[in-house]
């Protein structure tokens, strides 16, 4: 491999230092959902709270607060 | 066949449970490790208390024989023996307790530059691994089933109701995020070699984080009763 590869992935956040990491997933997908509302979906600055939130959370979740989300009964404060 | 045995067991780690094992598994993470050296210390001095007091007890059967010693002692109460024996056992355990503190806080040390988050989630009664670092999008993460593979479908080799179809693969000394959930019931996601077992909720998701310090393949077995086949779940990473 010519490149070195390089691992990165959601940095552990200082806000949730415990085991539980649910809150922090469904903090990271908020934020991603209002850095969109706030500066348009083509924005690059958002891409960083979806790659987060992607890696923390769980595809079931994620798919069923899309869903959510297009029903508008998700229940957080977008 | 025996040459054979012994010759495999000093070249290769104890990574899943042997036949009439007594010990813990060899450590594949510092977690581990701390883990059985804590365990060889309060050993050790559990092993001297032990030879004390049954010291103590065999004299007191030996030299107090009713047919040696007809005639009872008649001691009511003395004060020194008293205290000293309340003392003592107190301040034993104060100390023991030190090096297990420290353990475990270290144990929930955040690490904040961990290189990959892999999810774990259990399944009656299989497990499902994603790894989601480098999506694009919602729906593009790596993910993958994992069985125990059946008693009729093993190879030569192979290990009885611990393998699986796939294998978590992760990179060795490097720092690993697991985060584990649940689908249905409560499961448990243990690898023993790497000193983990956290419990398995849904609804919610318990992160560990470990560094495997050697490469090799490490066994796992569900531990939270969840139905049927609970004893036949696995969780094999490489």
């Amino acid at each position: 491999m010519a490149d070195e590869i390089v691992l990165k992935t959601a940095p552990a956040d200082f806000r949730f230092p415990t085991t539980n990491q649910t809150r922090h997933c469904f903090t990271r997908y908020i934020e991603f959902h209002r850095c969109l509302a706030a500066k348009g979906e083509e924005s690059n600055e958002c891409a960083r709270f979806a790659k987060y939130y992607r890696s923390l959370c769980p595809g079931e979740w994620i798919e069923k607060w899309n869903e959510q989300r297009e029903n508008g009964t998700f229940p957080g404060p977008l | 066949m025996i040459v054979r045995e012994w010759l495999f067991l000093t070249m290769a780690a104890c990574d899943a449970a042997e036949p009439w094992q007594l010990g813990f598994q060899d450590a594949a993470t510092p977690m581990m490790q701390g883990i059985i050296d804590l365990q060889h210390n309060i050993f050790f001095f559990l092993i001297l208390i032990l030879l004390f007091v049954l010291q103590i007890l065999v004299r007191a059967l030996w030299h107090f024989h009713y047919q040696k010693n007809p005639v009872p002692q008649r001691i009511v109460h003395g004060t020194t023996i008293e205290i000293l024996r309340t003392i003592f056992p107190s301040i034993i355990p104060m100390f023991i307790a030190i090096p297990p503190f420290a353990l475990l806080y270290s144990m929930d040390e955040v690490v904040v530059d961990q290189a990959i988050t892999i999810k774990a989630i259990g399944h009656k009664w299989y497990r499902t691994y994603e790894y989601s670092d480098y999506n694009s999008s919602d729906e593009q993460s790596l993910t993958f089933d994992s069985y125990t593979i059946p008693e009729d479908d093993l190879e030569l080799g192979q290990s009885r109701l611990l393998e699986v179809d796939n294998r978590v693969v992760v990179p060795a000394k490097t720092h690993l995020h697991i985060i584990v959930t649940s689908a249905d019931v409560l499961h448990s996601w243990v690898v023993h070699s790497s000193g983990v077992k956290c419990d398995v909720v849904p609804g919610r998701l318990n992160q560990i984080s470990i560094s495997v310090q050697r490469e090799g393949v490490y066994y796992g077995q569900c531990s939270e009763i969840c139905g049927m086949n609970h004893a036949f779940t696995r969780a094999p990473e490489t």
